[in-house]
């Protein structure tokens, strides 16, 4: 089982636009909602209304500050961050019973619950952060792409993408088949420059990340400033009345 | 790496019970004669006392011990796996050699090769739970050379340390052992120091900007929760470097002590407990650095800007 | 090799799905609520709703650790010991409502103003404003005076629409937008949906926002403007326009009153008021005949500028002459005001430069012809594709209104408001500039045992339509429509607890709050809000604000403050209705509404409040709720009201499926099955409007005749954008001496610094009346995107993701004040002191700290358990804001609020920002903990 397949049939995953993400968490309280009676369920907490309250989330939302020192700017940059569903995960080999697997049809990487050990060294192996152990079930938890939904021929056929998609406002995240050159979401990586996350370590992940697109806060050509006088308070007016009267307001 | 001191007991412990394992099955293997009979048996039980309780206090830490048996099946890719079938492989050899090494069962012609057997197996695990923590990439101090070496040299050392004090115990003089020990326990030492070296030196060229893509720039602004996940209580243990010196300098002091103490616990068995005691001491702290030293790939997305 | 393990592609991990409203924030999209065996196990998006289309946010997705919260109360309580210790029994309805019924009508029939009814994020405004008009108290408002009322008010005085929920960008067509100010916004899905598109198709994003976190993080350009500033900047942009006649003339001359003539004659009664003729109609300039000419009947031949005499010697100058005149004026230029608002001229120049480009060299053009009001027809519908938007920060300043004001003159110079890729009205707006709705309560409008003769709530448009009496003196207890806040449209519910304890301008006997925490984050200056709930007069004993009834659905820090509680249900338990009548949902393609249905069965002796409220009003024998047989009138509860009341006839709180068959919308007899007819179609209604009626709204004629046959307005006249704003100048006269009705002396001159009729800036009052040395700084709040206020911060989900705040702080300032990562530091303002720790960052303002608003609670509260560490570390700025400003000169203490509007001005806070000599790892103030009350089931 956790010999890897050669090939998938196809590679399902995301394509996270941080260009468009404002942090609103949706993807993550619906990941964690879905997963709660799904896939993943229960999926509860430790010391819910205490004072240390944490539990597994499956997909998480990070905010960076980036710096720009060339010109003394910064940005803000909301960073979801999932399981990305490696082609060659080290998560799944280092497994010692099975539990974790890649699945041939579809590329998704899953932790079978009902095997799992809970022995934690998937979690170690994964370079991004994306397994997280249950306490109160004694598994590893991970994104299954909402493996349950996406195929589910109980849901309508547009349904049939990940709860975090559905749910995203903005829609800064994309679901497809990033092993098909001409998907959608092939595209747009293609289009956007879209990177994937520690690539030199070579687990080579599937989902990828679009970045954030360049400022637009300098001049465009003849967008410096509008023409105006250096007059008196009387001669602009006069200026504006004329320029009202000879219907070039706003005509230019 | 969070030191979790199940994992800490059970590399030491179980270390050294293969240690001492591979000692005793390296003596039957040369002599190819029974040991005394009392100093054989409780010589075998301890190493596998130590042993079975260190692999029984990996299992406690499991999420689900029942299903411990299911880890014996992935050993086409799992070092763990490999680990579990290596620890139970040993056993049965183990077992025998223990029977007929100590003449509890008469058949002093399977003794050396018995002996052989169990002391392969002995370092064969060893070298499997080094292999487990060797071959993981998200640790760069433990993605090194020099990571099993010091797991079987260790294992070696911790258990020529038992079993010098178990000779002393029972009185008996073996005049090679005190000077293998030594020379183990030296050898730790300067492997450990090289392996320090090593990983203070290896660049921490991975960084924030590249995990994240966002270039030289990025720090990390707010966390995903205010309060710590599993991953961040798992994978983000930072130790300070000052403790980590003052630690090092701990763990080499006692094994040169151990090691002085080797050599003259020929002469003098007192300081044969000493040896034990100061070299288990050494592979507990030096365990207990080896997780809180191994800074997971991970933390570049909690704040950390280099790993 | 082993096979891979077999999974169940189809699970269905669900028995059933019903529709609803949600109600995890004031943004009201539809969901869709999945069960199983009954209980609920997961809620999504419904697709098919008109806000939301299918998406949902952080908020909305954590609903069911709303719903199933610890922190539910579970049966109505009554104090028995001292108000605030904590000390409840739990009693039975019949007997909380009894008593509820014998508290209420000892005041009804003796003074009915002496019941204070304020609600907080009421969602049913409609009912709750029309039970106080029935029991015949003014006092009555819910949240809008400390949130939106300088949005509502500065649109619904300028253009007859709004931002917040009366209108939206035209995500579709807009190739530059402009957001104004911080927080999180009443339309939060649309606004990121709306965003996303933008970025699709890349049109151009500004943010003006003195922190650049949520959607200005993503902006294509961030100004970093001083709080309190926009109006600044807004100016010298207006400035930049109109100095290179970069403006819509067309659209100016024909749809707004720029024309229009104000009679110029200093120091009389009527200067700057319209001159008009006999028919009423406002004068206009006839240019091609040099005569003046009724602006009913001249209109493309109007002088647009200039000053004019009339032949009976009259002198007059156009509204647009009056705007260009302080515009023009070098005070406004980007040079002047780049200091103050700490944008640089040169980035004000060329945003300057791109709105014009926008507006007019990118103009959209929609292959649609429509017809004015005039009844000329259009071959097309141009439009102008430049919108804008504002939040909070601009509204909760003591500017706020005027600096609204200032926003809408800029949409209305570039001619976009309703134009395709400009800001859209949403139904029912537009509507006449300022809805014609008075306020009562005046002197002789209120009598025991009756009810008023209009709404609590209304647009005044001369003092004389002021609550106040013969001598000046207010009559609401929250003093809106005094001369204190003559255009509080929304009243002024963060004054009513002080004025109550200081018993000015009258004490009160009691005070009835709905899902309001008025003890805590919903309170400027909390520590004495504490002490006026408790406070006792020293010679009867008893409490200042003798009796205080709540309804909550949770244990928030305000339920310790009150008698009487009333436990309401959660969202998912519940029949409400989203109204016309009241904060719409309506897109900008058509006028839609929305229903909530209980989903699951309240599993606690709870009540919905709205059943409740028309329960007491039935037992107090109101009108309108009893029938004439002094039975109830709603005996259904809501759902009955819901479906039967009529506010006039063949309009009721829902617009679909009205007449007995369903088939009428807008006007119609009550349909009993109109509830199921909302919950086949998915709990909303939602008409979309023809092609021609979609933009130009408020000088389309189809659009108008349509409307007015749907019941939206009254009559289908032109919404004429009103540039310069005649209500504010005759108010200004007033303060100048004019007229009968007398503003006291200390009040005349903010009054005629704030009641300019051209938009106009004045420096925050805070921010004027201490030290600003002292006091440096500008300290704000955002509402974080996944929580909204303390109802969602107990989220057993959300505390996870936010379980305190820290005070952010610009690296260069910290590091200046010898300030680290993680320290902790003191804050304080001319009113109170808190410690917060801080983090650094580079998106914000340097001159500017913030946090996260509303997530530090009381120790106690909330369900949550000693230690919690929102009460621990998390922290309010509450505490350092006062509801009142310092004393002026004559000792008078003017609440911290606009002076137009009465909103309050959380923002202009200004505060001194130093390292912490006391750190001892927790925020302060910290105050004794509550004693936990007992949580539900």
């Amino acid at each position: 089982m956790t010999m890897l397949p050669a090939t998938t049939e196809k590679k399902l995953g995301l394509v996270i636009d941080l260009d468009t993400c404002v942090g609103c968490q949706a993807c993550a309280t619906s990941c964690k909602e879905w997963n709660a009676q799904g896939y993943s369920a229960p999926l509860e907490d430790e010391d819910p209304r205490g004072k240390d309250p944490h539990g597994p989330w499956l997909n998480r939302i990070h905010g960076y500050e980036v710096l720009d020192k060339t010109r003394d700017d910064s940005r803000i940059v909301h960073f979801p961050r999932s399981c990305l569903h490696c082609e060659t995960p080290a998560c799944v080999t280092v497994c010692p019973t099975g539990a974790s697997y890649k699945r041939s049809e579809d590329g998704i990487v899953l932790v079978n619950p009902d095997t799992c050990i809970g022995c934690k060294l998937c979690s170690w192996a994964c370079p991004y952060g994306a397994r997280e152990y249950d306490v109160k079930e004694g598994v590893m938890r991970k994104c299954t792409l909402c493996v349950d939904r996406i195929y589910n021929e109980n849901l309508v056929e547009e349904d049939r993408v990940p709860a975090c998609v559905r749910a995203c406002p903005t829609s800064a995240r994309h679901y497809g088949d990033l092993g098909d050159p001409n998907s959608a979401v092939s595209l747009l990586v293609k289009e956007r420059g879209g990177f994937d996350l520690l690539p030199e370590m070579g687990y080579k992940p599937t989902n990828k990340y679009l970045p954030p697109r360049k400022r637009r806060d300098q001049p465009e050509e003849g967008r410096e400033a509008l023409p105006k006088s250096d007059g008196s308070l009387m001669d602009r007016l006069f200026a504006l009345a004329e320029s009202l009267l000879s219907g070039q307001a706003g005509a230019r | 790496m969070n030191p979790a001191y199940s994992v800490i007991f059970f590399t030491t412990a179980s270390g050294a019970g293969y240690g001492l394992l591979a000692l005793l099955g390296l003596i039957g293997a040369l002599t190819g004669s029974p040991l005394p009979m009392l100093f054989a048996f409780v010589a075998i039980v301890i190493a596998l006392v130590l042993i079975t309780a260190g692999l029984l206090s990996s299992t406690f830490h499991l999420g689900h011990p029942e299903r411990a048996w299911r880890a014996l099946s992935q050993w086409r890719t799992s070092w763990l796996s490999r680990e579990g079938v290596a620890a139970i492989l040993t056993y049965p050899p183990a077992l025998l050699f223990g029977l007929v090494v100590s003449g509890l069962y008469d058949m002093p012609q399977a003794i050396a090769p018995l002996g052989l057997i169990t002391a392969l197996m002995a370092m064969i695990t060893v070298f499997t739970t080094g292999k487990i923590y060797a071959t993981l990439t998200t640790i760069r101090a433990w993605n090194q050379p020099l990571t099993v070496p010091v797991y079987l040299i260790f294992a070696l050392a911790t258990g020529a340390s038992l079993a010098l004090a178990l000779l002393a115990l029972f009185d008996y003089r073996v005049g090679v052992l005190s000077p293998f020990a030594m020379i183990a326990l030296l050898l730790a030492a300067l492997m450990k120091a090289i392996y320090w070296r090593g990983i203070d030196r290896a660049p921490r060229d991975r960084t924030m900007a590249a995990a994240t893509g966002l270039g030289d720039g990025v720090r990390q602004w707010e966390t995903p929760h205010t309060t710590k996940n599993f991953v961040q209580r798992e994978m983000g243990f930072v130790v300070a470097r000052r403790h980590a010196e003052k630690l090092r300098r701990i763990v080499l002091a006692l094994l040169i002590i151990a090691a002085l103490a080797a050599l003259g616990a020929d002469a003098m068995p007192i300081f044969a407990p000493l040896v034990a005691l100061t070299s288990l001491l050494a592979a507990w702290a030096e365990r207990w650095l080896f997780f809180a030293e191994g800074e997971h790939v991970v933390t570049l997305f909690y704040g950390n800007p280099r790993a | 090799m082993a096979t891979e393990p077999a999974l169940a592609r189809s699970p269905k991990t669900w028995d059933e799905t019903k529709t609803t409203t949600c109600y995890m924030c004031a943004c009201r999209c539809g969901i869709k609520v999945y069960l199983k065996d009954g209980s609920i196990t997961y809620i999504e998006g419904n697709r098919d709703h008109p806000v939301n289309k299918g998406v949902i946010c952080g908020k909305g997705a954590a609903g069911i650790k709303q719903h199933t919260s610890p922190s539910r109360l579970s049966k109505p309580l009554l104090r028995v010991g001292e108000r605030g210790a904590g000390e409840f029994k739990e009693i039975e309805w019949d007997e909380a409502l009894s008593l509820a019924t014998q508290w209420l009508g000892d005041v009804r029939k003796t003074d009915p103003k002496k019941l204070a009814f304020f609600t907080g994020r009421d969602q049913s405004q409609g009912l709750t404003g029309w039970w106080a008009t029935q029991f015949g108290t003014p006092n009555y408002a819910a949240h809008g005076g400390f949130c939106s009322v300088n949005m509502a008010a500065a649109g619904l005085y300028t253009f007859g629409g709004a931002f917040w929920e009366f209108g939206e960008p035209d995500w579709e067509h807009a190739k530059y937008f402009m957001l104004f100010g911080v927080a999180e916004d009443h339309g939060s899905n649309p606004i990121k949906a709306g965003i996303g598109k933008l970025k699709k198709r890349g049109a151009k994003f500004v943010s003006i926002n003195p922190i650049k976190t949520g959607y200005s993080a993503i902006a294509d350009e961030w100004v970093g403007i001083r709080p309190g500033t926009d109006g600044l900047f807004v100016g010298a942009l207006i400035h930049e326009l109109l100095a290179a006649g970069e403006i819509d003339a067309p659209s100016l001359r024909d749809f707004t009153n720029s024309a229009w003539l104000v009679r110029d004659n200093p120091g009389a009664a009527d200067h700057g008021l319209f001159l008009r003729g006999d028919d009423g109609q406002p004068l206009v300039w006839n240019g091609s005949k040099n005569a003046p000419a009724s602006s009913a009947d001249v209109i493309e031949g109007r002088s647009l500028m200039g000053r004019y005499s009339l032949p009976d010697g009259t002198k007059a100058a156009t509204s647009l002459h009056l705007i260009a005149e302080r515009y023009l004026d070098q005070s406004w230029s980007p040079e002047a005001v780049e200091a103050r608002c700490g944008v640089p001229a040169k980035t004000i120049k060329r945003i300057a430069a791109e709105l014009a480009h926008h507006a007019f060299r990118e103009k959209v053009e929609l292959d649609v012809p429509w017809t004015d009001h005039y009844g000329r027809t259009h071959k097309k519908m141009i439009g102008r594709p430049v919108a804008m938007h504002a939040m909070r920060g601009i509204s909760a300043h003591a500017n706020g209104f005027q600096t609204c004001r200032a926003i809408h003159l800029l949409q209305i110079l570039l001619g976009t408001i309703d134009a395709p890729g400009g800001f859209r009205y949403k139904a029912p707006y537009p509507r006449p500039i300022p809805p014609a709705i008075k306020p009562t309560g005046k002197p002789g409008q209120v009598f025991p045992n009756e009810p008023l003769p209009g709404p609590p709530l209304g647009f005044v448009t001369s003092p004389d339509d002021l609550l106040i009496d013969a001598e000046g003196r207010p009559q609401r207890i929250d003093k809106a429509y005094s001369w204190d806040a003559p255009i509080a449209a929304h009243g002024m519910m963060h004054m009513v607890i002080t004025n109550a304890a200081k018993r000015d301008p009258y004490g009160i006997d009691v005070l009835f709050m709905y899902m309001a925490n008025m003890s805590w984050n919903s309170a400027m200056n909390v520590p004495d809000t504490m002490k006026y709930l408790t406070m006792k007069d020293e010679t009867t004993g008893d409490y200042v604000i003798p009796k205080i009834i709540y309804s909550d659905a949770y244990a928030s820090e305000m339920v310790h403050y009150a008698d009487l509680i009333l436990p309401d249900t959660t969202y998912l338990e519940r029949w409400d209705c989203i109204s016309l009548l009241d904060r719409p949902i309506s897109e900008a393609d058509g006028p839609a509404d929305s229903i909530r249905q209980p989903v699951v069965e309240p599993d606690r002796d709870v009540r919905p409040f709205q059943t409740v409220l028309l329960d007491l009003g039935a037992r107090l024998h109101l009108p309108g709720m009893t029938t004439a047989d002094c039975k109830p009138r709603y005996p259904g509860g809501y759902q009955d009201y819901i479906v039967n009341h009529e506010r006039t006839p063949g309009i009721g709180p829902l617009a679909g499926y009205r007449g007995v068959d369903g088939t009428l919308s807008g006007k119609g007899a009550p349909n009993p099955e109109q509830l199921k007819r909302y919950i086949e179609n998915g709990c909303h209604f939602f008409h979309e409007l023809a092609p021609d009626q979609k933009y130009f709204k408020h000088v389309n004629k189809n659009y108008l005749e349509w409307a007015t046959g749907f019941g939206l307005i009254g009559a289908p006249s032109a919404v004429i954008h009103q540039l310069y704003c005649e209500p504010l100048q005759k108010f200004k006269l007033a303060a100048e001496g004019h007229g009968p009705i007398q503003p006291p002396e200390s009040h005349r001159k903010r009054l005629i610094e704030a009641f300019d009729p051209v938009p106009h800036w004045y420096p925050p009052f805070e921010g004027e009346m201490i030290n600003e040395d002292e006091f440096p700084m500008h300290a704000v709040t955002q509402r974080p995107m996944a929580m909204y206020h303390a109802w969602g911060s107990q989220n057993q989900w959300l505390r996870q993701i936010l379980g305190r705040n820290w005070l952010y702080i610009a690296h260069q300032k910290a590091t200046s004040l010898g300030i680290k990562d993680g320290d902790w530091v003191t804050l304080t303002s001319h009113h109170g002191q808190i410690r917060a720790q801080a983090k650094l960052m580079n998106g914000v303002n340097p001159d500017t700290v913030w946090t996260w608003n509303a997530i530090g609670k009381r120790s106690g509260t909330w369900g949550l358990e000693k230690g919690a560490p929102e009460s621990k570390q998390g922290f309010l700025l509450n505490h350092l804001i006062s509801e009142l400003l310092p004393e002026r000169e004559g000792g008078y203490r003017f609440s911290n609020s606009d002076p137009v509007t009465g909103q309050a001005a959380w923002y202009d806070l200004r505060v001194r920002l130093e390292k912490a000599t006391d750190a001892n790892g927790m925020s302060a103030p910290q105050f004794p903990d509550l004693k936990p009350l007992r949580a539900a089931r």
